[in-house]
């Protein structure tokens, strides 16, 4: 399937003379939820402000289903929705009024029942005759997401759409997120809340310092995420692994005095107590023992550190 | 060409002026009908007629103007400056409108405001004094010209605006002095000698020289010239307009 989003060796240098963005290339394809992971500052807004127009390109290019979207602007730009980080919507306007005004902006013509749709959609039916002051934060997110859904995108940009949100309301935008991709919208949410990627996110894209560092299919990251090993030490030191432990897959380092034994923290039974207990028939007397994790946090940190590292040494 | 961008941006930016209609109505008819009690009846009452009008009616379009430049100016830089601070403009860059479509929003609502204050000064002024208009039509013209140009000039200074100091900082330090010396209040003739030649320099006074030709047939400089002025000031604006536009500036970065 042709990408929906294509973004090739895209260059952003601000006037001040700061590399935002240092050459990010990235496909996405239609109906897919991709998480942009990455500390603050990593260029996630960056990005998508060059993408939706908000940012001029200082080189490489992006299409939207084919439409340049430096050439092509127009069209490119009414196939995106954008929900930006920061609130911001008139104070004194009314929800149903501001919504119907995006959908104008974007040159369609006026809907009511469009509209209606989509403040039912998010709950903000009730709240329509409500002016922008009168809402919760919860409700002013919600109110920016019915805004950029009005022209009928197929392709949303959510901004951090839960920083900043309680945890019922996180769950509740996961939700509405999730309704989307059902519809088929391709989302592409930036966050630093790595639980958020796990939930909702096909395709998580690790992006520092300008760079985007990994993509990768969730569930392969969530099964190297999920893996975690255990170190045993042991007193003697063992010449070979005796056969009637072969079937826990043990590796045996360190001259013979540590096994090391990986397990799946997501399975019901993770094999440490029969591990242990096999060890004992055997004979084997146990040093000392050691776990190791290696969750997304643990993958994206060091990815990211790494990254900082080689950043301050070649500068 | 997204005229429905147009009319939204058109109707969201009249919408404000309508929500805050009292404040929007009742304040130049009140400071008109102050300047009326000042110079119409206390002072004018010692000056009689000017150059065969009576005072309080020569003053009309010189008070017509004042408001009408500085509601263009104060209604378009903040029209687009509003935006800018609070945020809200992220949605007009990211959507399908031109920087052309995004003017004729902004500009045509900030210049219809003016205009409509235009018309209201001019009816309460039928309420104070006898008033004949000359040239209708001119009137009308170059009323909608002058609406028009300095909306361009205050949309010029919202956008080129940082901060709320800056937005203020033209209209109060040049617009409001030239209006001022701009002949609201006097005829350019009835200044001493090098004055006259002085007052010549500042555009505003061909303005309100043209649009009180249109009421009384007379005129400080020829009505030709004043048109050639109010002309070129539009062009002017025009032309910076789109400079920005070529440049990206200060909206896109």
């Amino acid at each position: 399937m042709a990408p929906i989003l294509s973004i090739r060796d895209l260059r952003k240098t601000y006037d001040n003379g700061f590399e935002a963005l240092k050459g990010v290339s990235l496909d996405i394809q239609p109906g897919e939820i991709l998480a942009l992971l990455g500390p603050n500052g990593a260029g996630k807004t960056t990005l998508i402000s060059a993408v939706c127009g908000i940012t001029r390109i200082t080189s490489g290019t992006a299409t939207v289903a084919g439409h340049d979207v430096q050439r092509d602007w127009r069209q490119a730009r009414e196939l995106i929705g954008l929900v930006p980080q920061e609130i911001s919507l008139e104070s004194f306007e009314k929800v149903r009024r501001t919504v119907a005004f995006s959908r104008g902006l974007f040159g369609k013509p006026r809907d009511d029942a469009a509209v209606e749709r989509v403040l039912r959609q998010l709950s903000l039916w009730d709240k329509r005759d409500s002016t922008a002051m009168q809402l919760s934060g919860g409700m002013k997110r919600r109110v920016l997401i019915a805004k950029a859904l009005v022209h009928e995108p197929r392709v949303l940009f959510l901004d951090e759409p839960t920083a900043g949100v309680d945890v019922e309301l996180r769950r509740d935008m996961w939700r509405v997120v999730d309704e989307l991709r059902r519809e088929g919208v391709t989302i592409i949410l930036t966050t630093h809340y790595i639980e958020e990627a796990e939930a909702i996110a096909d395709r998580v894209a690790v992006i520092s310092r300008g760079r985007i560092l990994l993509v990768e299919d969730k569930d392969s990251l969530m099964r190297r995420m999920g893996r975690k090993v255990l170190h045993v030490a042991l007193q003697q030191p063992l010449v070979a692994i005796p056969a009637d432990l072969a079937r826990f897959g043990l590796a045996l380092d360190d001259g013979g005095r540590r096994l090391t034994y990986s397990y799946d923290t997501k399975a019901e039974r993770t094999g440490i107590a029969t591990l242990l207990a096999a060890l004992a028939e055997c004979g084997i007397a146990v040093a000392d023992l050691d776990t190791e994790a290696s969750s997304l946090e643990e993958i994206f940190v060091g990815l990211v550190h790494g990254d900082d590292a080689e950043g301050e040494a070649a500068p | 060409m997204n005229l429905r961008a147009v009319r939204a941006i058109y109707a969201q930016e009249m919408g404000r002026f309508f929500r805050t209609v009292t404040q929007s109505l009742v304040a130049p008819v009140l400071s008109t009908s102050l300047y009326f009690v000042v110079f119409g009846a206390a002072i004018g009452g010692r000056i009689e007629e000017v150059e065969g009008v009576s005072y309080g009616a020569f003053i009309v379009p010189g008070l017509i103007m004042l408001s009408v430049i500085t509601q263009g100016i104060s209604n378009a830089s903040f029209g687009i400056y509003f935006p800018k601070f609070v945020g809200t403009i992220f949605e007009v860059l990211s959507a399908p409108v031109s920087f052309l479509e995004a003017v004729l929003g902004y500009v045509g609502a900030a210049a219809t405001k003016s205009f409509l204050i235009g018309l209201i000064i001019l009816a309460t002024s039928w309420f104070f004094v006898d008033l004949s208009i000359a040239h209708p039509v001119a009137m009308l013209a170059f009323l909608v010209l002058t609406c028009v140009s300095f909306s361009l000039l205050g949309f010029i200074i919202g956008i080129w605006a940082g901060n709320f100091e800056q937005l203020q900082l033209v209209p109060l330090l040049i617009v409001t002095p030239l209006v001022f010396l701009g002949g609201s209040f006097y005829s350019v003739s009835m200044l001493p000698g090098i004055w006259q030649t002085v007052a010549l320099f500042n555009p505003v006074v061909y303005l309100i020289s043209g649009f009180r030709w249109s009421f009384f047939g007379l005129a400080d400089v020829p009505v030709g010239i004043s048109l050639l002025a109010i002309a070129a000031f539009t062009t002017a604006c025009l032309a910076v307009v789109w400079w920005i536009f070529r440049t990206g500036w200060r909206l896109r970065r």
